[in-house]
């Protein structure tokens, strides 16, 4: 069961997510932007970087691109979708997931490890975890900073939020002014999520940590059409 | 009466007579631009390259050496590295984010010219106090301009160094090295070769932008109307080189270039003349078919223009459809605008009329070529005769100066706007002596390390150039990697000033002498002349970057943070030396008088530190350099991030803080014993101070906020 990595132009966190599924055992191949079938493909990723330079505003270009009707498609079918970082942007964008993430509350770019504490198990990322579980992920994101509309606030299915080590969830915690701290958000049906920092910079002890893998799992875990 | 022509253009009248002796007549307006520009300073090295030659750069790993547009060694196993460092400093000054921006992505194009796929970068960077709001515009205007261009251009920034001095406030230093990745089947050069050949050009389109940056700006000094020169500062698209990296690397991989050359300084003038004098060939070009942003450019702008991100293809004329198509597939622009002729003629028409016929190996081969007068400056005998005299007998209360020093402090405010992981090859990344990069699918690691020290060099260029071979050396080597090869950036002052030529030449044979001593070769450099502004020169500023290779690689390698309660802490190397403060840290912190002469390095025990380090890599826990602050801030560095304190043995305070080279600190579990023969105890890490005995202590909490907050508290 193989995975599709969408490639924008501008994209550049492709390889090191099959890179990081293959460290898990799991195949996945890169896909150009202009392809329009992903039949072949159990489940889709969109990598981080910026798709299309991030021009007009993170996402707003990339939702246009030919392979991004597959993608919903695949979203309809109750397929894995998941976007991390800059995908997540991008299915915000698309309307696949709620919300949208706008500039950090400080206004520059952090790259450094977060910690995650897992809220919800009803995901593609994060079936194989516990609720309470707490992770220790790198974010790398300028545009991170998550915001939602007061009518979808009701109804959103938040799966990872930052926390501190100890999972305690308080502003201090709260690395780019997210509303309610949120990381990752998924649809509710839980087949389509978003998740800000990168969990496949976390697959090996060499690199610091290897808490990455448990979302990346959940994902693989999910890869036949699931029914939560 | 207005200047002659070349004048404005910054050729000096000698420069123009070489130029009507090459042609035999008065050369067209395109012409003179283009010998203007490449034979600037900043292309020529007319200054410099008589002395260049000094540096080894032969050794049996050495794949390509100084020359081409990025040094290449063998890692074994059918790997390369290639790597070069660049200097953006003047465009930094006038626009720092762009300046700094544009830097990284013209080394970033040296790099994967080279048929290799970049993987890393490193800035190392130096402006006046933060004390001053113009000097924090331009060291925030220029870290934003690293990070807003290496993020999104996708590739990592790991770090660098970086240093605050006032003989920087109008001159600020803004240096990248770039370290690329490639099989050696991948390698390709920049000739242009076989009579019929089509040069493509690939990439953004030709504008306006940038005219005469390397002449302009990269060749003069600078004073008060500098902020008129604006104009000259190019502007960068990060997302428009991220997808000519991917184009070019495809079209490597498919066999289908047979030259490849960027366009920096001096455009498609330089970039047409080298790549045909590099084959040997001339060329034909039409510049109606390079694809420009304004339709009514003239011939001249259209030449000099240094529009960023664009390439220039040598490919067959069977191939060029393929590789229009593939580059219409990357979303990029390319035309055939040039033809490969038997030479030796570089012939550039424009709207059917001839605009420059050359040859086109003038433009470098010919390039004017000065021995410039070298004297001792004045300053040298005086600060030689002066003993540095400091009261450091408040240890802990100097420790906390120093560590609340901006250069000293903890560096992530910077670092944690560079994405430093993409690629998954941080092993160790920014905030350590040296990085470390894993090759995946092998045993190997890659280490880089870039060292300047202005202040130094400025007391002893000889002695301090030779001291950052060392330093760099033995930064590489705690992360378990051999000393393989270096480039440098050597960033002076006005070369016309026969002390400031002094500096230089002694610098390039400290340099020289310490990479004999450990038998490194350059691969590649830059020269950065006329740092001067109101007729003040920087400090002598060599930046040095070195790689090494460590093949295995420590599966664990040391690191700041792993000292646990009850480890020992041993000092290696030569401890019984004379203080060595000229130009130390501790002497800048303090406001002493800038005078002394800084100790020589000893080549013997240099290497002996390199093997020890080496050795100890793959099973200290802890292994750090001894530099900036002396044996204080080191320990306090491994204190702080480890989160432990330490009980100090009793020394003499002002040991604490002296910078003498060659030695390193290693932590060991207490049963370990001594980590190496010449190994010395200095303390045990336990508490949560850091205890200088009769000297007094400091709590580890106080230490970390002061480090903390060096550079925040000074931008907010």
């Amino acid at each position: 069961m193989r995975t599709a990595v969408v490639v924008f132009p501008g994209t550049n966190c492709e390889r090191d997510v099959v890179y990081a599924l293959g460290v898990l055992g799991a195949r996945a191949d890169l896909v150009w932007h202009r392809e329009t079938d992903l039949s072949s493909f159990a489940g889709v990723i969109l990598p981080g970087g910026f798709a299309h330079g991030d021009y007009l505003r993170t996402g707003a270009i990339a939702r246009f691109s030919p392979v991004m009707d597959s993608v919903k498609a695949m979203a309809d079918a109750g397929q894995p979708v998941l976007g991390i970082c800059n995908g997540f942007q991008v299915l915000c964008e698309a309307g696949l997931l709620p919300g949208a993430l706008v500039a950090n509350r400080d206004l520059s770019f952090i790259c450094r490890p977060v910690h995650l504490r897992v809220e919800s198990t009803d995901s593609i990322l994060t079936r194989s975890a516990t609720v309470g579980d707490v992770l220790e992920i790198p974010l790398n994101s300028y545009e991170g900073n998550f915001v939602v509309p007061e009518a979808d606030r009701e109804a959103l299915h938040t799966v990872l939020r930052y926390s501190d080590a100890q999972g305690g969830v308080d502003d201090d915690a709260n690395p780019n002014g997210s509303f309610h701290n949120i990381a990752g958000v998924a649809n509710r049906r839980g087949n389509v999520a978003g998740v800000m920092p990168h969990p496949e910079r976390a697959v090996e002890d060499l690199l610091g940590s290897t808490d990455g893998r448990i979302l990346l799992e959940s994902y693989l875990a999910s890869l036949a059409p699931i029914h939560v | 009466m207005s200047e002659p022509i070349h004048r404005q253009l910054g050729m000096t009248d000698g420069e123009y007579d070489a130029v009507v002796g090459i042609l035999e007549r008065e050369p067209r307006p395109a012409e003179l631009a283009m010998y203007s520009v490449m034979w600037s300073e900043h292309c020529s090295y007319k200054s410099s390259r008589a002395w260049l030659g000094r540096f080894p750069t032969e050794a049996p790993w050495v794949v390509v050496g100084p020359g081409e547009n990025a040094g290449v060694v063998d890692l074994g196993d059918g790997w390369l590295a290639a790597f070069r460092i660049e200097s953006h400093n003047h465009p930094s000054f006038v626009e720092p984010y762009q300046g700094a921006a544009t830097g990284v992505g013209g080394i970033l194009r040296d790099i994967f010219t080279m048929g290799a796929r970049p993987i890393a970068v490193w800035d190392p960077i130096r402006f006046g106090s933060l004390d001053d709001p113009k000097n924090r515009y331009l060291f925030s205007g220029v870290v934003s301009g690293i990070a807003g261009y290496g993020n999104a251009v996708g590739v990592p920034t790991l770090g660098g160094e970086v240093e605050f001095d006032d003989v920087y406030a109008k001159n600020p230093l803004v240096n990248v090295m770039a370290l690329g990745l490639l099989r050696r089947e991948q390698l390709v050069l920049s000739a242009a070769s076989g009579v019929g050949n089509i040069a493509v050009l690939l990439g953004a389109a030709t504008g306006r932008d940038g005219i005469g940056g390397a002449s302009i700006l990269a060749s003069a000094s600078f004073d008060e109307a500098s902020a008129e020169k604006r104009p000259s500062v190019q502007v960068g698209d990060p997302f428009e080189e991220k997808k000519l990296i991917e184009a070019c690397l495809e079209l490597y991989d498919r066999g289908l270039v047979v030259g490849i050359q960027d366009l920096g300084a001096a455009g498609i003038s330089c970039a047409t003349s080298e790549s045909a004098a590099n084959g040997g060939m001339g060329m034909d070009v039409d510049l109606d078919r390079v694809h420009v942003r304004e339709a009514d450019m003239t011939p001249g702008e259209i030449l000099m223009s240094e529009s960023q991100e664009r390439m220039l293809a040598i490919v067959t004329p069977e191939d060029l459809d393929v590789v229009l198509a593939l580059a219409a597939k990357w979303e990029i622009d390319a035309s055939a605008i040039g033809t490969v002729t038997a030479g030796p003629q570089l012939k550039v028409m424009h709207r059917g009329e001839l605009v420059a016929e050359l040859p086109a190996a003038s433009l470098s081969d010919d390039a004017p070529l000065y021995h410039r007068p070298v004297a001792v400056p004045e300053y040298i005998e005086t600060a030689w005769a002066t003993e540095v005299e400091l009261d450091l007998r408040d240890v802990p209360n100097v420790l906390l100066q120093l560590l609340d020093d901006p250069a000293i402090g903890d560096a992530s405010w910077i670092y944690e706007q560079y994405d430093h992981q993409l690629f998954l090859n941080t092993v160790i990344g920014p905030g350590h002596d040296g990085s470390l990069l894993r090759i995946k699918g092998t045993d190997k690691g890659l280490a880089v390390s870039t060292d300047g020290n202005g202040r130094r060099c400025y007391l002893e260029p000889r002695a301090g150039s030779a001291r950052l071979v060392y330093e760099a050396a033995l930064n590489v080597a705690v992360t378990g990697a051999k000393p393989l090869a270096m480039v440098d950036n050597l960033n002076f002052g006005n070369p016309e000033k026969p002390g400031v030529m002094w500096q230089f030449t002694e610098s390039v044979e400290g340099m020289s002498e310490a990479c004999e001593a450990l038998g490194i070769p350059v691969v590649g450099g830059n020269v950065s002349f006329y740092n001067e502004t109101d007729g003040v020169d920087i400090f002598p500023t060599p930046v040095v970057g070195l790689l090494g290779l460590a093949d295995p690689m420590p599966q664990s390698p040391p690191r700041l943070d792993r000292a646990e309660d009850g480890m020992d802490l041993w000092l290696v190397g030569d401890d019984e030396r004379d203080g060595d403060l000229a130009g130390s840290a501790v002497a800048r912190v303090l406001g002493a008088p800038h005078v002394g002469r800084p100790a020589s390095p000893d080549p013997a025990a240099a290497r002996s530190a390199v093997e020890t380090a080496l050795a100890l890599a793959h099973v200290a826990p802890v292994l750090h350099d001894v530099g900036r602050g002396g044996l204080a801030v080191a320990v306090a560095e491994i204190c702080i991030r480890s989160g432990v304190g330490c009980d100090l043995m009793e020394r003499e305070a002002s040991s604490w803080f002296e910078e003498s080279p060659h030695r390193l600190l290693v932590a060991t579990a207490k049963e370990d014993g001594p980590p190496a023969a010449s190994a010395k105890r200095i303390g045990t890490f336990t508490g949560t101070n850091i205890d200088f005995g009769t000297h007094g202590s400091v709590s580890v909490a106080d230490a970390a906020s002061t480090w903390r907050q060096a550079i925040p508290r000074r931008l907010h």
